[in-house]
């Protein structure tokens, strides 16, 4: 497996966070995407969008799964990756590039949930 | 032993190779105080030749009367061919096409259905089935909820003069969900919606319920009805029956935009009344709507060298894999119904199902102009109609229907079934089945009917 | 070739439809369809021709062994097929009065009275045309009871994660939140997270006995405590029927509500999907609540009773009644069993899936749980195979095929990776099931020797494996011309 970007953070279902400033980019990781397999759909979430750690905030299907991607922090939706409506693909290809789902403007403090690149290594290596 | 084929050997070499005794101590991990012993309140079992017997007694109690009763089942003739097929082992005793290298057969013919469906309903999609008409609603009315998300509350308009057990079935299965369902008025004198429409709000609904024909087999405007309900952002569903669809606008050409989802009972299709069912529901949509659609759906693909072949597709919508965020619970559909229409469909051609309609339809007119010929006697509602119509009596609609019984002949609906009020009102339906003799046989049991019903309440005022 | 690549125009048959048909003048000109639907245009005996061709590229129990786990693929009689077909009951109306019904409704009443006594609960409904309708209906029982009684508060299902698709998805449309309850190593329900789990927001819990695990739940007594001493009700998925019949019963174990499949245990025929038929059956607490319409009998005459006789019904499922025909073909299977004749089900049932598995563990096959009793299925897993070889699951389903042997029911459960649910039923031969074990040993020896042949499989179907990425990425739901 490709080494993990160290510079983002990790949830245990899977998904990446990118951090700048009070914007967070959001994604599923590598290990997420090699389970599903080849996408085929992603439902992204509406601009303006309030969501709260844990929501049901996006929807990556492949041909024989489906898999909600939660929101790993507080904040509003102020961009998603349209990219994907036609090319799903991208999440297999560059899950860390321009495979991205959308992006939150913060609001508040980061969840202590999140874990390091370290952590979210080890608890993959425990699967 | 019926149906099993072990021999005594058989068990005792298979118990040996388990390395337990009896086939009793097979269940040694059911606690024993749950465990019986038998089912001797049962019956013992009957050979075939007696259950051929009783069998023929029952069917035979239920059988031989002309069938002049709709309201949502529809006695049309069924090709020999239709069952013959359908009824191949192949068809009748596969299982759910998951094995798609092994299932070809069911999965192509599945997709020349969902092609004939769409294309009778002048949609782009077509799923596979759902179990019946009423049930199907049920499911739109869902689809419906998730797609038109725009929508401020979940309330959906029902036309009044739907079929009262496809509203009865349609509160059973989507009350759970908070959804609100309210009724659009239909007019007293024509028995179709009113074409003065209510005003609503734009967003306050996700949807519009629309029958066509009506549970009283008129026919609604439905251009108005349909574009009007876009105005507002709601969007639009068709309970159509589908062979009216052939002589009848198909839904997906109403008003500027067409219906958005359309369903329905497809029993007309090749289907035998049998007492309620097996039947199938159908349900189509537009292409933009497919995710949320509930049900299979089989797309059409290639196989690792190219060929082409066919596969269950879009089954991140369904309980197997989706489990508690599917689109609807349904796993077991209609197959074997559906593939019965599908060789119906095929059979008849676009020109023979236009010929079933229209055929009903001018059957349905004739007995209809005998009957409100005679004095007392009239039609309800003035709308156009397609194969039914419902006439007012002098007496209950009940009189009449038992009076034609005992001449065989199944004479209609009882309308106070919709409203008390209704209780002197009969609803008829007439197909292709009838020739000029059954349509005069009905006209004649009436007559004599409502003659002996007049003397006797003459004979009473007296 | 599709049916439409053999249509022409113009042709057509003539006797299968009334001919001249009048127009209908009556009708204003836009209420009338103006475009021909795209139907084929082909003579009867293309039409024969092509379906009969289309059907010989399916396996069916009628031509193939078919243990799927969960779909109790047995034997489906050709007598009840043939006396639900008579004439008299293809007739007949659904809504034909009571008095010209009593041939349906009295065969529709014993039906009732067997699955009672079967299930061990008070009362039954024919109703639901599906496993899955009759989930819908025995949870939508439970949360009517609940609120009859004014407690609003049971918000929440409790389903194992073991269980099959239609139980969350079910309880989900009754608008319940779902709660899902681990599975021990054995295969049973985890009861400390169970204990931990319930409270007064537990409406009810879904469980099936024998569980998709293929075992059968030992601790059942305690884990309806549990449940009932919370304020929540059980509600038993009865797809595994067939491993109990006249063993044990549901009621007994302190289920409050279960569905029976009929299209499972009843032996009637699937029909490429369906249709099935799923009665639900309930204890006194919930009798009043099942959905109508039920059949009634006073001694003399059978009738329907409606919401008017049962006025905390759920109300209705469907526009008639159900799936009348299958209900008739499920009466006339118990019939001709009877008494014994149902009780050997679930002996032969639960026999042949024991020495299925006896012979495959000494064949060097891997069992979910070893150490358990099969009830009338039960798991193997390729777990080490799909390590080792690189072979999963699906290769040695798909090498099956090219046997002439449909694959057992594959990745379900979700819990156990890489898994056959194997369910033989009662109606093979010894033979078959040696055939069966003697194919999977020489698709092992292929995997070892000659991985590829398996991976590629399958060689002799009508077609090898199909581009799903594809069929999804470039939906083609309809033919155009
Ligand atoms: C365990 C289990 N529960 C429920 C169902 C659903 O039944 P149906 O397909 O009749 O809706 C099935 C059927 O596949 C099943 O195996």
């Amino acid at each position: 497996m490709n080494t993990l970007p160290q510079e983002l953070r990790y949830t245990t279902t899977h998904e990446w966070v990118r951090i700048e400033n009070d914007t967070a980019t959001i994604g599923i990781t590598e290990h997420a995407q090699s389970l599903l397999g080849d996408l085929v759909f992603v439902d992204l979430p509406t601009l303006k969008k309030g969501l709260a750690v844990g929501d049901d905030a996006a929807v990556v299907e492949s041909v024989k799964a489906a898999a909600d991607v939660y929101s790993p922090v507080d904040g509003e939706v102020i961009a998603v990756n349209t990219d994907l409506n036609d090319k799903p693909e991208l999440i297999n290809q560059e899950p860390y590039g321009a495979g991205w789902l959308f992006k939150v403007k913060l609001v508040g403090e980061l969840p202590l949930s999140l874990l390091s690149a370290a952590d979210y290594e080890a608890m993959l290596d425990e699967e | 032993m019926p149906f099993i084929p072990h021999t005594e050997d058989d068990v005792k070499t298979m118990l040996k190779t388990i390395g337990v005794k009896s086939t009793d101590d097979l269940f040694d991990e059911i606690p024993s105080n749950l465990r019986i012993n038998d089912l001797n309140a049962l019956d013992v079992g009957l050979n075939e030749m007696a259950m051929g017997r009783d069998m023929k007694d029952r069917a035979a109690r239920d059988g031989g009367l002309a069938c002049f009763l709709g309201a949502g089942a529809y006695e049309h003739h069924i090709p020999a061919a239709v069952w013959q097929i359908t009824g191949r082992g192949e068809f009748l005793t596969a299982y759910t096409p998951y094995q798609a290298e092994a299932s070809q057969g069911t999965l192509q013919l599945l997709y020349e259905y969902q092609t004939m469906m769409a294309h009778l309903m002048g949609l782009e999609v077509s799923n596979a089935s759902l179990y019946d008409g009423a049930s199907a609603l049920a499911e739109a009315v869902l689809m419906a909820v998730r797609t038109n998300t725009a929508a401020k509350e979940s309330r959906i308009l029902i036309a009044g003069n739907l079929h009262p057990h496809y509203r009865q079935t349609i509160e059973a299965l989507v009350r759970p969900q908070g959804i609100l369902l309210e009724t659009l008025p239909y007019n007293d004198k024509t028995g179709c919606l009113e074409t003065q429409l209510p005003k609503i709000e734009n967003g306050d609904i996700v949807a519009v319920v629309i029958a066509q024909p009506n549970f009283f087999g008129g026919i609604e405007e439905v251009d108005a009805i349909t574009d009007w309900a876009h105005q507002h952002q709601a969007l639009v569903i068709a309970v159509v029956n589908p062979i009216a669809m052939a002589l009848l606008k198909e839904p997906g050409a109403w008003g500027q935009r067409g219906a958005d989802i359309v369903c329905g009972e497809g029993q007309p299709l090749g289907i035998p009344l049998a007492s309620g069912g097996p039947y199938f529901g159908f349900l189509c949509t537009k292409m933009d709507y497919v995710r949320q659609m509930p049900g299979r759906l089989i797309g059409r693909t290639v196989d690792q060298d190219g060929k082409p072949g066919f596969s269950l597709t879009l089954q991140a919508r369904e309980q197997h894999i989706r489990r508690a965020k599917a689109t609807s619970n349904i796993c077991t559909n209609q197959g074997l119904a559906v593939t019965a229409a599908t060789i119906y469909m095929s059979l008849l051609g676009a020109s023979g199902l236009s010929d079933v309609a229209k055929a009903s339809h001018a059957n349905s007119k004739t007995l209809c102009a005998a009957l409100t010929a005679i004095p007392g006697i009239r039609l309800r509602f003035n709308s156009p109609y397609f194969h039914e119509f419902v006439i007012e009596c002098p007496c209950t609609a009940d009189v009449l229907i038992q009076a034609l019984l005992k001449k065989n002949i199944l004479a209609g609906l009882d309308l106070s079934v919709l409203s008390p009020e209704l209780d002197h009102c009969l609803l008829i339906c007439v197909t292709e089945t009838k020739t000029a003799d059954d349509i005069n046989a009905y006209v004649n049991a009436f007559l004599h009917a409502l003659q002996n019903i007049t003397s006797i309440s003459t004979t009473v005022e007296d | 070739m599709l049916i439409f690549e053999i249509s022409a125009k113009g042709r057509r048959n003539h006797l299968q439809a009334p001919r001249l048909a009048p127009a209908a003048t009556d009708i204003p000109a836009h209420l009338l369809r103006h475009k021909a639907p795209l139907f084929p245009e082909v003579s009867e005996l293309q039409v024969v021709r092509h379906y009969t061709q289309l059907s010989r590229k399916n396996f069916s129990i009628d031509t193939q062994f078919y243990p799927l786990g969960s779909c109790t693929m047995k034997y489906n009689p050709r007598g009840v097929h043939q006396l639900a077909s008579l004439e008299g009951f293809l007739q007949h109306h659904p809504l034909t009065p009571a008095s010209h019904s009593q041939g349906y409704l009295q065969s529709a009443y014993e039906l009732q009275q067997i699955l009672s006594h079967i299930t061990g609960l008070s009362a039954v409904s024919l109703t639901p045309m599906a496993g899955a309708q009759g989930e819908f209906a025995g949870v939508a029982m439970i949360r009517a009871y609940h609120l009859s009684r004014g407690d609003t508060a049971r918000t929440e299902f409790l389903v194992p994660d073991a269980a099959h698709g239609t139980n969350p998805a079910t309880a989900v449309m009754c608008g319940f939140r779902i709660k899902e309850i681990p599975t021990d190593k054995h295969g049973d329900v985890d009861l400390d997270a169970l204990r931990a789990a319930v409270g007064p927001h537990t409406a009810g819990i879904m469980l099936t006995n024998p569980s998709t695990l293929g075992v059968f739940e030992r601790r059942i007594s305690e884990i309806a405590k549990i449940i009932h001493a919370a304020g929540g009700l059980l509600y038993y998925d009865g797809a595994n029927l067939n491993a109990i019949l006249g063993k044990c019963r549901p009621g007994d174990m302190g289920f409050d509500v279960m569905h029976i499949n009929l299209h499972k245990t009843f032996a009637t025929p699937h029909g490429g999907g369906g249709p099935g038929s799923g009665p639900v059956a309930a204890n006194d607490r919930l009798k009043p609540f099942l959905p109508t319409p039920i059949v009634g009998y006073d001694g003399k005459q059978y009738r329907w009773l409606t919401t008017k006789d049962c006025p905390q019904s759920i109300g209705r499922l469907s526009a008639f009644m159900g799936n009348a025909g299958i209900i008739l073909r499920a009466n006339i299977y118990a019939r001709l069993l009877g008494r014994e004749g149902l009780c050997r089900v679930s002996e032969y049932a639960t026999l042949n899936a024991n020495y299925l598995m006896a012979r495959l563990q000494q064949a060097g096959f891997t069992l979910a749980f070893p150490d358990r009793r099969a009830s009338h299925e039960f798991i193997i897993t390729f777990k080490k195979e799909a390590k080792t070889l690189g072979v999963s699951a699906k290769d040695i389903a798909k090498r099956l095929l090219d046997y002439g042997v449909h694959a057992p029911t594959t990745y379900f459960p979700l819990l156990v990776p890489e898994c056959f649910l194997i369910e033989p039923t009662e109606t093979e031969s010894k033979e078959e099931l040696d055939n069966f074990i003697n194919i999977l040993i020489t698709i092992l020896k292929e995997a070892k020797d000659s991985p590829d042949l398996v991976k590629q499989a399958p060689h002799n179907l009508p077609v090898r494996r199909l581009d799903d990425l594809k069929a999804a990425k470039e939906l083609d739901l309809t033919w155009r011309e």
